[in-house]
């Protein structure tokens, strides 16, 4: 098993896999284990690993997709930062919100809140011709 | 990664879901279908057992809350069994143990339902 990151080089792994879903558990393996190198809790691994899924999941679902999903974490001495980009016109969407009900609306919003949730800071980019960047950062809590 | 689903008669006119694995956006639809197809025989009394549940997302989220609203029109009921700590945060955050009966047994989850 690796050391983990001690160092003020931040590391950088990046994925591109195909927008379907037999693909995202890759994906959220692959966040998981850049996680592990930082010293996050399994807690907070686990967090990370539904994050980076329920980004994926939106993308996937949506009917403009890309054909691919393009995931770039980056392990920073403080914080886990993640970016999950989707060339298709229109990617994730900021919808969601802290209080939930169960009609068939929120349902489909649980994924974008959870990803509010579970990751300390979330924010969309979105290009009308170059695809949605949705950036999620997780940090190291003082230990 | 794959999703196991076994099926099994219960006593009190209820059935009962065994999951193993881990329930994705590629994995529940299977799932859906085996709760969809009890519905759809009849079956409106169901216990879903997680305990071999490794994983669960928003897709696997709907899927339970689907094949809920489904039986509820029935006048049903979904219990689960649920013992990982990870899994069960997630009904906790998203408030999801308040229209699910969550039991750390199927015993428990049995006599709930009768």
């Amino acid at each position: 098993m690796n050391q983990p990151v001690q160092h003020a080089i931040p590391e950088l792994v990046e994925l591109r896999i195909p927008a379907r879903p037999e693909w995202v558990a890759l994906a959220r393996l692959a966040a998981a284990t850049v996680a592990n190198r930082l010293s996050f809790s399994i807690e907070e691994i686990e967090d990370v690993k539904l994050a980076v899924a329920e980004a994926c999941t939106a993308v996937i679902q949506h009917e403009n997709r890309g054909e691919f999903i393009q995931l770039t974490c980056e392990a920073l001495s403080d914080s886990l930062r993640v970016r999950v980009h989707d060339s298709g016109r229109h990617g994730v969407e900021p919808a969601g919100g802290r209080s939930m009900d169960f009609d068939e609306a929120r349902i489909a919003g649980l994924g974008v809140f959870l990803i509010r949730t579970l990751m300390d800071e979330v924010s969309y980019d979105v290009h009308p011709q170059l695809g949605t960047d949705l950036l999620m950062v997780k940090r190291l809590a003082a230990r | 990664m794959d999703i196991k689903v076994n099926v099994r008669e219960a006593p009190g006119d209820c059935y009962v879901v065994d999951l193993s694995g881990e329930i994705d956006v590629y994995t529940s639809p299977k799932v859906k279908d085996a709760i969809g197809d009890l519905i759809d025989r009849g079956v409106y009394h169901l216990i879903i057992n997680l305990e071999k549940v490794r994983y669960i997302d928003s897709t696997g989220l709907g899927v339970l809350i689907g094949g809920l609203k489904r039986v509820r029109e029935h006048g049903g009921s979904v219990n689960l069994v649920c013992t990982n700590p990870q899994i069960k945060k997630i009904f906790d955050i998203t408030g999801l143990v308040k229209i699910f009966g969550i039991f750390d047994s199927e015993d428990s989850a049995m006599k709930a339902l009768v």
